[in-house]
């Protein structure tokens, strides 16, 4: 049993106050959700409790003894583990390599390699975790990854348990197998900080739950005594409804995939997206979804099968013809492959469509002056916001990077659209903002393509959804004749779910 | 002498590990640093700065033992000037290491110049001897092309199961490798990630420097202007064609030095028939042949190049 006392801790990044005086009580034996949209300030404060950072002010107590500020080792030594967002693992070394880092002298001339190994049995069997100690880490899932790091914290003694963000990578199953292991280690008197901004698993999971909002905590309650919409509104900050999809009438076929393979990521996709039609392909990230986004927007050849838009046949990726043939791609990587981040915010939003007039002249020539114009409407009509069109594009926040990716998507009327993970680590306000859009591209006369691995988005906007399992993609089904659940058992893996 | 004759001299053997020795000690020195994560392309001016140190070491009257140390020593220091630049201020790990290579290059020829601004010959010194191993060394083939070398090549030999066990068996050695895959799991379980390159970097250099002094101390008893000769940068390929493991570093180090007493030989043997330019391209383009084959299974080390500073946003 450890008590832990955050006491008016505040942190500042240049000009953003990530942490404002911020205070926080865990005890022994419960689960404390941490809520907050992305940016208000959850990562930090469990980094500054773990000594990744310095507060600018504040203290931190565990079981009445201050915490000196800035040590991950004195962190660990007081209890406290950390899973991270992104796993902290060496992927080409094996699971007790990853785990015994850190555990033994770095002058000691010896490991005591097969004493560790039998720990580590014997903890993965007490919290029934398994895991095999010898396996080489790059070669595990994403579950079993997050099993490594659990284990690697409870190896080294935690009583704090803090998961930042645990759940982006799981299934539903994965997910609810993992609450069952946190359930087991709360009973025996750790206690567990899970960051997260999924309302559902904190309902699920917390026992109470403080909520950040742009660096404040903003309210703390009892899980039990609140519900779902009550702390949406306390994250946001005000009520907030996302568009819901209403239903049109679909046209022709805009694109189809007919037999497609990839070497041996992608087998025998068919899909065909309609015009005035959001098909949706649920999955867990690595299953083949990039694969097939890099080749629907042209930057990866596939090895056979037939691709056609307008009933057209391509035959070899080229970005450029694919623009030209009117693809339209929101890429799921905003920072590295959606906008080139050195660029001004103006360059960006013309880099697309720089071939033609007025931007392009006497055949060879950009018109800067057009370009910039070009740039200014844009700019205004989807509310970009930023100190100038001048600035560097990774200057942006992510839910400006995003307007500005569809932007420049949009302002070309594409037939086809690929949004890939098109709301990923948005805030509220944003996510709103990208589904009008893409429901307004829709009623315009679009076909989309929608990538996710957020079955509530799907829910939300798609027309249909098929899932994506090892490269494999199933027939689409209505949106409204399946579930939630259904879906989630077949991104498990069980394709036959479909009743 | 025909050809086949030249592949069963024991000779040729014995030459393929004199010149394999100093590459050993700079492609597992330039592995350290990079299974860190610091690539370090100042190897070349290390290795310049070790053979002129060594030898001076013995010019002076030093032991040739305390050359090795001294040698060391000096290696350890630029490593550490190295890892303030690309470890600690997070700067281009290219451009500090060319940096110091053209500093330790010119430093070294400068203070040889201090000490010896007359000479017109090179004077030499007494260097290691050949150790003839009891009884092996009468062995016949095997006796001459193993066991007749000096202790400094048995070094170099010992050298790679050593940095084997270091990496592989020891926390320090896992906490390195780990350096230069996920320097931010390493923060994580409490280690100073800083603190880790520099020492890998430092004995990394150390390692170059032992490399550079055998050429003046164990392989001829002279320094002279030139005279590691693009032998850094060759470590630097064999570490790639080694996938940054040190066993294989042995096989690269030794191939590439097997190529080159071959050419020395097949000059003799073409008699003027081709030109000589040609053998002395011949282990480069066999080099570079030899790495395009084995690049398409690398695994590199993921953080090589990536600068670790503490407190950033992860």
């Amino acid at each position: 049993m450890a008590t832990l006392h955050i006491k008016g801790v505040s942190k500042q990044f240049g000009s953003l106050i990530a942490n404002d005086n911020i205070s926080l009580s865990v005890s022994g034996g419960e689960v404390v959700a941490l809520l907050g949209e992305n940016g208000a300030g959850k990562t930090t404060l469990m980094n500054i409790l773990f000594g990744h950072y310095v507060p600018d002010g504040g203290s931190i107590e565990i079981d009445g003894k201050e915490l000196p500020h800035g040590s991950t080792d004195a962190a660990i030594k007081a209890g406290v583990g950390m899973v991270h967002q992104h796993f902290t693992l060496a992927e080409n070394m094996t699971v007790l390599d990853n785990i015994m880092l850190g555990t033994e002298s770095l002058y000691s001339l010896t490991s005591k390699v097969s004493t560790a190994r039998k720990k580590l049995i014997a903890l993965a069997a007490q919290y029934d975790l398994e895991i095999h100690p010898d396996a080489i880490v790059g070669k595990l899932s994403v579950g079993e990854r997050q099993r490594v790091e659990i284990l690697k914290v409870l190896y080294r003694g935690a009583k704090i348990l803090i998961l930042d963000e645990p759940t982006a990578v799981l299934t539903p199953d994965q997910t609810s197998q993992l609450f069952d292991n946190l359930r087991h280690m709360v009973a025996t008197g750790m206690s567990v900080i899970f960051i997260s901004h999924k309302l559902h698993e904190i309902m699920a999971i917390s026992d109470r739950v403080a909520i950040l909002r742009h660096g404040k905590m903003v309210g703390e309650v009892v899980t039990k005594d609140t519900d779902k919409n009550r702390l949406a509104e306390l994250m946001v900050g005000h009520k907030v409804t996302r568009p819901k999809a209403g239903k049109v009438k679909s046209g022709g076929p805009v694109i189809q995939m007919k037999n497609l393979y990839l070497d041996d990521i992608l087998k025998d996709i068919n899909l065909t997206v309609s015009e005035k039609q959001i098909v949706a392909i649920a999955g867990v990230a690595g299953n083949g979804q990039r694969e097939l986004a890099d080749v629907l927007s042209g930057t990866r050849q596939w090895s056979s099968g037939e691709l056609l838009i307008d009933d057209q046949l391509i035959s070899t990726a080229d970005p450029r013809e694919f623009l030209a043939k009117g693809f339209g791609r929101i890429p799921e990587d905003r920072h590295h492959t959606g906008t080139i981040g050195e660029m001004s915010v103006w360059e960006n939003l013309v880099s697309e469509n720089l071939r033609q007039p007025p931007l392009w002249k006497f055949g060879r020539i950009i018109d800067f002056k057009a370009c910039r114009q070009r740039a200014a409407e844009l700019v205004k009509q989807f509310d970009i916001r930023c100190k100038s069109m001048e600035v560097q594009t990774r200057l942006l926040s992510g839910g400006n990077m995003q307007k500005l990716i569809l932007a420049r998507t949009l302002s070309a009327s594409p037939k086809f659209i690929l949004a890939s993970q098109p709301v990923r680590g948005l805030d509220e306000g944003a996510i709103a903002f990208v589904h009008e859009q893409l429901l307004d591209a829709r009623q315009a006369g679009a076909g989309i393509l929608l990538i996710s691995e957020d079955l509530d988005e799907i829910f939300a906007v798609a027309d249909k959804v098929a899932v994506m399992y090892h490269g494999q993609l199933t027939e689409p089904v209505e949106v409204r004749k399946t579930s939630i659940s259904q879906i989630g058992s077949m991104m498990g893996g069980d394709l036959d779910a479909v009743a | 002498m025909d050809w086949l004759e030249l592949f069963i001299s024991a000779g040729f053997w014995a030459a393929t590990l004199r010149i394999a020795a100093p590459l050993i000690f700079g492609t597992i020195g330039e592995l350290i640093c990079e299974r860190a994560g610091v690539l370090n392309l100042g190897i070349e001016g290390i290795m310049t700065m070790g053979a002129m140190v060594g030898w001076m070491w013995v010019f002076q009257g030093g032991s040739l033992w305390g050359a090795i140390m001294f040698a060391a020593f000096i290696g350890a220091m630029f490593g550490l000037l190295h890892a303030v630049f690309a470890v600690h201020l997070g700067l281009s790990q290219h451009v500090s290491g060319i940096g110091i290579t053209m500093l330790a290059s010119s430093l070294s020829y400068f203070v040889f110049r201090m000490f010896l601004p007359n000479s017109t010959t090179p004077p030499k010194i007494t260097a290691f001897q050949p150790l003839e191993i009891p009884y092996l060394s009468k062995l016949p083939f095997l006796g001459e092309a193993l066991f007749s070398h000096t202790a400094m090549t048995y070094l170099a030999l010992a050298i790679i199961p050593v940095a084997i066990y270091m990496l592989y068996r020891t926390p320090v050695g896992r906490a390195v490798r780990m350096a230069g895959e996920n320097p931010v799991a390493l923060e994580a379980q409490g280690i100073d990630v800083l603190h880790i390159r520099t020492g890998a970097v430092m004995v990394g250099s150390a390692l170059m420097a032992v490399g550079g002094a055998y050429l003046t101390i164990s392989a001829f008893d002279a320094f002279f202007f030139g005279m590691i000769n693009g032998r850094g940068w060759i470590c630097v390929a064999l570490v790639i064609f080694a996938s940054w493991k040190p066993g294989r570093a042995l096989f690269g180090a030794l191939l590439f030095a097997g190529l080159d007493a071959f050419q020395v030989r097949a000059q003799q043997l073409a008699g003027g028939i081709i030109p000589y330019q040609f053998f002395l391209m011949l282990p480069y383009i066999l080099s570079i042949a030899a790495m395009v084959v084995m690049s398409k299974r690398m695994i590199y080390p993921k953080a090589l190049l990536v600068p670790f500073r503490r407190g950033d946003r992860i």
